[in-house]
């Protein structure tokens, strides 16, 4: 069998305050993100859905369990460490772009931070922005100067642009209206086919994450109570809480 | 669409204050850069035999108890009040800032013990503290900066610490991150030009406040020492004589109120620019 690009063991994250008992926003969590594969994580608000998210890209320091990409052990390591294998998609699109910077300066962070040029990054961020659907001139432009839609594809330029092999997309689509969304959606699923990418789909729409995923893993209150193939977990729900979520949407 | 017009309006208003205030300090800096050539007597030459002449043709504001040209020393003194003050709100801008944008990123007990000593700074009364500076380092003009530099740093730390700590938890310093932005460039790129908006209004609001924390050091004896022209202390040379010639303090008095007007006005200039809900959208 072949590593997974990404190895969860008993991940677990809780958020202590001194004097107080700790709050567990994720407890207990393993799964497996295979290559090339893309696996949906599902559940309400505050079901821990992001916190592993930010805990498998190193933003934040898991209390115990294993993270491992592509076999190694990275629970400790720093987030440049593994920011050339993983990349992030963020739920609001232009809360993720510094509002002082344009939108190519964001873009080509991540190449200029990784040696090339000034010459050889803005070449690329043209390259990128055409690949995501968006004329190169939207490089000199700020946040606030482009749709939600449109920054949302400038955000997705900048999480392709160092190669990684797992996004992960944090609700990048709820922030965006209906039509957008399906446009959006689109783009990703053939970005990451062409580029043969994993992906760690996070999301709350049922709909949108049986269409877009292999494999569904549900989160509750920090632990997955329900995984299978996509079409199973939505047709077949085992649990009472997926039904729950399932009749929530319907 | 009246709404943006109005908007538009009320932004090139306060551009034009801005401009209109920047000009005015920028010329009272020039005025002190220049001073001694802008001067129509010698601010040091003393003429005992016109001491404490009223204001005439010749001398607009007056002598002094020595016969020295009060205007000329009032020109003069703009020098050490005004560079003084600069340089006070450069150091502890600079020095806040930095110890701030350290502690909000780094927290732990560094930022505990680093916030407590700010603490302990702030709780501390300036003039006393002015005091134990001159008591320890004997007065002057440098040793009154350097006492109100180690007081006052302490705002401008708490006001980049807090907003660090905002800026931190952003979703765009989380994709710098995810950038491969080392600590440096994250903290000179990212987090100070989006802290910097409320640090500089501060500061520049502040240069007001220091010129006159610094003229009543003077005041006090405990800043420029005589025959030094600066008007904090000039007023204290004088202020014995306040019922028989009170020219002489007027001179040196409205000279700080026009300057501290000036500073607080382009402050507000300033900060009305940065406002985000002024923001041309």
């Amino acid at each position: 069998m072949t590593t997974p690009i990404l190895r969860v063991q008993e991940l677990k994250k809780i958020f202590s305050r001194s004097g107080r008992e700790g709050f567990a926003a994720v407890d207990g969590v393993s799964f497996d993100v295979g290559g090339g594969e893309c696996v949906g994580l599902i559940g309400e608000s505050g079901s821990g859905k992001s916190t592993v998210a930010n805990l498998v890209a190193r933003l934040l320091d898991p209390t115990g369990g294993r993270i491992y990409l592509e076999g190694n052990d990275v629970t400790a390591a720093d987030v440049r460490a593994v920011c050339r294998t993983v990349q992030m998609v963020f739920q609001s699109p232009r809360e993720s772009f510094d509002p002082r910077r344009t939108l190519g300066d964001g873009v080509g962070e991540s190449l200029r931070n990784a040696g090339q040029s000034a010459a050889e990054a803005r070449a690329a961020v043209a390259e990128l922005f055409e690949a995501v659907g968006l004329s190169p001139d939207f490089a000199s432009r700020y946040p606030h100067e482009v749709s939600g839609g449109q920054c949302q594809r400038a955000a997705i330029a900048r999480a392709i642009a160092i190669g990684p092999k797992l996004l992960i997309c944090d609700e990048a689509t709820s922030a965006l209206d209906v039509t957008v969304q399906a446009d959006i959606v689109a783009l990703l699923s053939r970005l990451i086919r062409a580029r043969a990418m994993a992906c760690l789909f996070i999301c709350h729409d049922l709909a949108l994450a049986q269409g877009f995923c292999d494999r569904l893993l549900v989160m509750r209150e920090g632990k997955i109570v329900e995984a299978g193939a996509a079409d199973e977990v939505i047709q077949s729900p085992k649990t009472e809480y997926t039904k729950m979520l399932l009749d929530s949407i319907l | 669409m009246t709404a943006p017009e109005s908007m538009t309006r009320k932004r090139s208003g306060g551009r034009t204050r801005l401009f209109l205030f920047g000009a005015a300090a920028l010329l009272v800096v020039a005025g002190a850069f220049f001073s001694e050539s802008l001067c129509p007597y010698d601010p040091y030459l003393q003429n005992l035999g016109a001491a404490l002449e009223p204001p005439t043709a010749a001398h607009i504001f007056g002598t002094d108890r020595y016969g020295r040209d009060l205007c000329s020393r009032v020109i003069v003194g703009s020098r050490a009040s005004i560079f003084s003050t600069l340089a006070l709100v450069a150091v502890i801008t600079s020095f806040g800032t930095a110890l701030g944008l350290f502690c909000g990123w780094a927290r732990g007990r560094a930022d505990t013990f680093l916030m407590r000593v700010s603490d302990l700074c702030l709780a501390f009364p300036c003039l006393v503290f002015a005091l134990a500076v001159a008591g320890v380092l004997g007065g002057g003009l440098h040793n009154a900066v350097l006492a109100l530099a180690a007081i006052s740093w302490p705002k401008y730390a708490r006001i980049a610490r807090s907003q660090t700590l905002a800026v931190r938890e952003t979703d765009y310093l989380k994709a710098a991150r995810l950038a491969g932005c080392s600590a440096a460039r994250l903290a000179v790129r990212h987090i100070l030009p989006n802290i910097a908006g409320p640090i500089l209004v501060t500061a520049v609001l502040d240069i007001g406040t220091m010129m006159m924390e610094l003229a009543g050091l003077s005041f006090l004896g405990l800043g420029a020492k005589p025959p030094m022209a600066e008007w904090g202390s000039m007023m204290s040379e004088v202020r014995g004589l306040l019922q028989t010639v009170p020219w002489a303090v007027f001179a040196p008095g409205l000279a700080i109120f026009a300057a501290v007007l000036v500073f607080n006005l382009l402050g507000d200039a300033v900060r009305d620019e940065l406002d985000p809900k002024m923001k041309g959208r």
